[in-house]
């Protein structure tokens, strides 16, 4: 196939790759940025998935598997902010111990109501999310250059990807033009400069690990209920790390955070796509050597060879009024 | 208020938070439509009522006991290790090298260089991220849990291509020989029935005795101590951080890597994939709900041990209940004990303030 | 309680009745029982835990009272929060800024006050107003410039400026000139007298006397979580009100005969340090200290002395320069420098014991060789068992109050926490001993018993660096100054000699024309150098244990 085309495909397919990812670390920058870790945005990305699909094999609709998707990583949001807000605990080890409690409840649940080893029943037709195909896509995929990028990476795609590119935008506006976005920065910098003008910190706190639990519970039922067609087994595989990997490295700002998560998605489709190729002199590429790649690039952005970051003052520290 | 009594702290509260988190594991089982009461009484009697549902306890704790300390070490220093999965899986590859390279001679002899092989391995996998913590100030949560994933390519990619005996079929090694392999209790413990649990356990509890012996008996101890309460004091008393970091990550791994002696140098006999079968997880619930304390760990460690037994034992007997349950309330005990604990501290202080006030 | 006779007729602006609070066991506010006039500038003094901040946290609605009652303008109301403060007029300038760094001032000022849920328009109708009240009060800012890249003291006016962006009648403020220079200090005061003479109510709390008399129309003093009294201040001294504060005669005067100062300990040549953000915090500074000497280092927090101490100690590499002790230069390199540091001989009793110098939840005996921990056992292995001994040891000598060695160190007053630190380091017969803020946050019986025990030091011998942000500190215990200012050393002097203005300007950056020979210098006339009465502490509060010794 010619390469032009293939790049064009890998494009698309790194497109859609990159909804979950995206989708977790903006969840991810909204939590941050207020002063709450959640390491447990891997956890809320695999209860969505398995929450959107099991709703949507049983009441037969997307939209109704999206909100329960979005419900559970709702409640896992509220668990965390219970432990990080209201009791003060360590925001790791509650982001941790949610991943963990994710992965046993989904498995769990998933055998008992399906009985098919922890998969949910496969999702046809309007139980998920289908591609959106834009006018005239059909005739025009021929045309040279143009063609291809309207009718494979633009057209297409279904309406959660959309929706994903757009939350990029907003994100930028909602944070540094109105006075939510001023609050919300300005609390996980100096919590106690915004309780003395009198703004609650718990509730905008909280405020922002239900956007948190919103986008990513999107991009958890997304997996099972758009991409895929169930849910499997672990199906977010270190996404959620990947996405908080992502949000250091761009600095928790959100136009970075875009351009990283591509990156990384663009890895991924790549990987698919050079299985199994034989190349000269080295030959085949072992499969792992292929599948290690997005971790090893997130070792390295860690490792801060790309500059150091400095996160929002107040991360990670409970609120205490004190004397 | 006054604060709680420390028996009352130490015990009482962690004790309180594991019974919720039970309690909460009794609700879904009630949720599946089965009695809970029943399920735990089939638990108690799976884990220790006979000698082979025993000797699988036993065999199941040394492996949360190792994984428990290495990650409570870790914490000592301030540090989450999330990596005792992949530092064990890592040093598997250890100790299958040493048994492969010397297989056909005793035990007594190839044991404790399995020791040292798993060791080594799991240290290299646990100094990688605690050098990227001291050095580049890398969260060393994120970057554990990343390496579990790197550990799991990675070793399947060497059994594919090195260990994997020409013209088989299957995703192992080549068997370490009987005589090679750590000696399993039921050879001179008939006891034991046809359960796994070998010579490690010992190892095990000899373990729990050294890192208590080295947290708080020796100067290192003090030093790692010291790191994880307040760094910038460790620094006024000339300790260095980064160097502190790097060690326990090493130990840490090490610990974690005697996993893969008791498994790949004892029970299976050969290194296969996913040996170490979520044990390394247990260890980080293990740790919180011992208070890192290494008593507290092997308690733990016991107790969780008795869970997985007891659990296959209900997986077999109650259907509808299955292993991943066991994950589910682990989950929550690294919740309650962790995150949560102090949880019920407060109303518990109030509880024994209407005691003690005339 | 009693009024202050002949009061002026002023219409009441505040006033607290029966306020108690209590946290746990500590009862922080007994009782309190004020009038706050309008118009005036109402001192609040007393020393560090006597429960100021407290009461006025009431006031602005951080806290809530156990009992009691708020009048504001002659009308009781419940103040739940500060919005509810902010809502009555009431506005406060906190110790520590409640700004964030990284934002503008513009946004700072807007921060809570926000017109409409988008910004355009708020920041907008905000800059105006400031420009306003920038030409109305002298709080000139630049409102585009971020927070952090301000000076302290026109950070201060940010948060001025908060509060009358929000309409505050009443302004509070809680130990404004910790951080500022005095002329800063100065220009502070003008601020407020033309907030007063507006019609403004300005309460001021401090501990710090001359300001009391400096600018006050009337000073309430407390003592212990109680309101003592209150009185004009044009009918009071400082002498009246130090013993108020303390409740009993006052006269701290260290005792000190004549340095004996022997051979250099402590060689500083060229020293360049910069912090966390390589900024370079310590310029090129040299000088020398002898044994039986204390060299006094006066300056403004935030001068470079944090990174001076934190370099001679080992704990903070150095840009460029040598450090030398008893000649031998020191290689402090790498982050266990400290422990290099002490090999060598030099001890250190850190600025902050709780973020550096203690580990809160060790207990005492751990605490006790925090540093020393490599001396006790051989190998790997620690001798606890000489390690409880020595702690014995000095908790008797320095008489460390409770004497149990195995309590959390957490659970020792602030005064008590310091002797710890101070018998660690000054057990081990150092060469050189360099001390910063000896005596923050520590009550006024511990800090007679820690002067004397640096005296001690001296005499024996001991080579004392001194760092600390109390002038009267440096000036009662040094004998030889010097001023520190934006990481260089701007004077030299001699404490017998020097007065508190040429010092002032000194640490102000000024380079100061030699003094008239008797003269009061650019302070109020009141002050004498022969009539000091109260050695000055630290601003920062600590808890409410230290009070109670």
């Amino acid at each position: 196939m010619d390469l032009y085309l293939n790049l064009i495909y890998t494009l698309a397919s790194t497109v859609r790759l990159s909804v979950p990812i995206i989708l977790a670390c903006l969840a991810g920058l909204y939590s941050e940025r207020a002063g709450i870790v959640d390491i447990g945005l891997e956890g809320k990305l695999l209860v969505s998935a398995f929450g959107a699909a099991a709703a949507a094999a049983v009441l037969g609709s997307a939209w109704i598997g999206l909100l329960v998707g979005i419900l559970c990583a709702l409640a896992f949001s509220v668990i965390h902010g219970i432990a990080s807000i209201n009791l003060k605990g360590n925001q790791t080890i509650s982001g941790v111990a949610l991943n963990f409690l994710a992965a046993g409840l989904t498995v769990f649940l998933g055998n008992s109501w399906f009985n098919q080893g922890g998969f949910t029943p496969l999702l046809k037709g309007s139980q998920r999310f289908l591609p959106i195909i834009w006018p005239c896509a059909d005739q025009v995929k021929d045309v040279p250059i143009i063609g291809p990028i309207y009718a494979n990476l633009l057209s297409g795609h279904s309406i959660l990807v959309y929706f994903t590119f757009l939350v990029v935008p907003f994100t930028a506006w909602l944070l540094f033009r109105t006075r939510f976005g001023l609050r919300l920065r300005a609390v996980g910098e100096n919590p106690k400069a915004v309780d003395t003008a009198g703004i609650s910190v718990t509730r905008l706190r909280y405020q922002a690990l239900i956007i948190t639990a919103v986008l990513s519970g999107i991009g958890g039922s997304y997996l099972s209920i758009a991409q895929g067609a169930n849910f499997v087994n672990n199906m977010s595989n270190g996404r959620g790390y990947i996405a908080l990997a992502a949000l250091i490295f761009a600095k928790w700002k959100p136009w970075p955070a875009l351009w990283t998560c591509l990156l990384f998605a663009f890895l991924d489709a790549l990987q698919l796509r050079l299985q199994g190729i034989k190349f000269p002199i080295i030959g085949e590429i072992p499969v792992q050597a292929i599948q290690v790649l997005p971790y090893l690039l997130t070792i390295i952005l860690l490792a801060g060879f790309i500059g150091r970051a400095v996160a929002p003052k107040a991360s990670g520290i409970p609120y205490t009024k004190e004397r | 208020m006054k604060p709680l009594p420390r028996w009352a702290d130490s015990v009482l509260l962690p004790l309180l938070n594991v019974t919720l988190a039970f309690f909460i594991g009794g609700l879904i089982v009630a949720a599946v439509g089965q009695n809970p009461l029943q399920a735990v009484g089939i638990m108690i009697y799976g884990a220790f009522g006979y000698g082979n549902g025993l000797g699988y306890t036993l065999y199941y704790t040394t492996d949360f006991i190792f994984a428990g300390l290495a990650v409570s070490l870790a914490y000592h220093a301030g540090l989450f290790n999330i990596g005792p999965e992949g530092q064990a899986y890592f040093g598997g590859l250890g100790v299958i090298f040493v048994a492969l390279g010397l297989n056909g001679v005793p035990w007594w002899i190839v044991g404790p260089l399995m020791v040292i092989g798993g060791g080594l391995f799991g240290a290299v996998w646990g100094f990688i991220p605690g050098y990227l913590q001291a050095k580049r100030g890398s969260h060393i949560v994120i970057t554990t849990i990343l390496f579990n994933f790197i550990a799991t390519l990675l070793v399947g990619y060497v059994i594919d291509t090195v260990l994997r005996p020409p013209g088989a079929d299957n995703d192992e090694s080549s068997p370490i020989l009987a005589i090679t392999r750590v000696p399993q209790l039921r050879s001179f413990i008939p006891f034991f029935g046809h359960s796994p649990v070998n010579l490690t356990v010992f190892l095990a509890l000899i373990c729990v005795g050294l890192v208590y012996w080295l947290v708080w008996h020796t100067k290192f101890g003090f030093a790692i101590r010291a790191l994880g309460q307040n760094p910038v004091a460790a620094n006024y008393a000339g300790i260095s951080n980064q160097k502190m970091i790097m060690l326990v990550m090493v130990l840490s791994g090490a610990l974690a890597g005697m996993v893969a002696v008791n498994n790949v140098g004892g029970v299976q006999g050969r290194l296969i994939l996913n040996f170490v079968n979520g044990a390394g997880f247990v260890g980080v619930a293990v740790a919180f709900m011992g208070r890192a304390h290494p008593v507290g760990v092997l308690l733990s460690a016991l107790l969780f041990g008795a869970l997985y037994q007891g659990g296959s034992e209900l997986a077999f007997s109650m259907p509808g209940v299955t292993k991943e349950m066991i994950l589910t309330i682990q989950a929550m005990v690294i919740l309650f004990t962790g995150a949560m604990g102090d949880m019920l501290r407060i109303p518990l202080q109030k509880l024994f303030s209407l005691r003690s006030s005339p | 309680m009693q009024r202050p006779p002949g009061a002026a007729a002023s219409p009441i602006a505040i006033e607290l009745i029966g306020i108690n609070k209590h946290f746990g066991p500590v009862h922080a506010n007994k009782d309190i029982h004020l009038v706050i006039r309008r118009g005036t500038v109402h001192g609040i003094v007393g020393e560090n835990g006597a429960g100021k901040s407290t009461l006025m946290s009431i006031l602005y609605g951080f806290y809530t009272a156990d009992s009691g009652e708020i009048r504001v303008n002659g009308q009781p109301h419940a103040i739940t929060d500060s919005r509810h403060a902010l809502a009555l007029g009431i506005g406060m300038v906190h110790q520590h800024f409640m700004l964030v760094d990284n934002f503008t001032v513009l946004e700072n000022v807007v921060l809570g006050a926000e017109d409409s849920p988008l910004l355009n328009r708020t920041l907008e109708h905000a800059r105006t107003q400031l420009a306003a009240l920038a030409r109305d009060y002298e709080l000139e800012v630049d409102p585009d410039t971020l927070v952090e890249n301000l000076s302290v003291g026109q950070q201060q006016r940010v948060e001025i400026l908060k509060a009358l962006y929000r309409g505050a009648d009443t302004l509070i403020l809680d130990e404004p000139t910790g951080v500022l220079t005095p002329p800063e200090a100065d220009h502070l005061f003008r601020i407020l007298k033309m907030l007063r003479d507006e019609g403004k109510t300005i309460i001021l709390i401090t501990h710090k006397l001359r300001e009391i008399m400096a600018i006050t129309d009337e000073v309430s003093v407390m003592r212990q979580g109680a309101m003592v009294r209150t009185l004009t201040t044009a009918e009071t001294s400082p002498p009246e009100l130090a013993e108020l504060m303390v409740g009993r005669r006052v006269l701290l005067r260290v005792e000190k005969g004549p340095a004996n100062p022997g051979k250099v300990m402590l060689e500083v040549e060229n020293l360049v340090v910069t912090d966390d953000f390589r900024i370079p915090r310590v310029k090129n500074v040299s000088f020398s200290v002898r044994a039986g000497e204390i060299v006094g280092i006066a300056g403004v927090a935030g001068n470079g002395q944090s990174e001076l101490l934190e370099s001679v100690s080992g704990m903070r590499d150095q840009q460029s320069g040598v450090i030398r002790l008893n000649g031998k230069p020191l290689s402090l390199e790498g982050d266990d420098g400290a422990a290099r540091a002490r090999e060598a001989g030099l001890a250190h009793v850190p600025e902050d014991r709780l973020r550096m110098g203690l580990i809160t939840n060790f207990q005492e005996w751990e605490n006790s060789i925090l540093g020393y921990q490599d001396r006790y056992g051989k190998g790997l292995s620690l001798d606890i068992d000489k390690a409880k001994e020595d702690a014995r040891a000095y908790v008797e000598k320095f008489d460390i109050r409770p004497p149990t060695i195995d309590l959390k160190t957490a659970n020792f007053s602030g005064g008590n926490q310091q002797k710890i630190v101070l018998a660690r380091e000054m057990e081990r017969n150092p060469d050189v001993l360099i001390v910063g803020q000896p005596t923050r946050g520590v009550d006024i019986g511990a800090i007679e018993f820690i002067h004397n025990q640096i005296i001690k030091m001296r005499d024996a011998g001991k080579a004392i660096l001194l760092v600390s942000v109390e002038l009267d500190e440096i000036r009662s215990l040094s004998d030889r100054i010097l001023v520190l200012f934006d990481g260089e050393i701007v004077g030299e002097a001699d404490p017998a000699v020097a007065t508190e203005g040429e010092l002032g300007l000194l640490m102000a950056g000024v380079h100061a024309e030699p003094a008239p020979a008797a003269g009061p210098g650019t302070l109020p006339a009141h002050e004498t150098a022969v009539e000091k009465t109260l050695v000055e502490r630290g601003p920062d509060s600590s808890s409410l244990k230290d009070s109670q010794q």
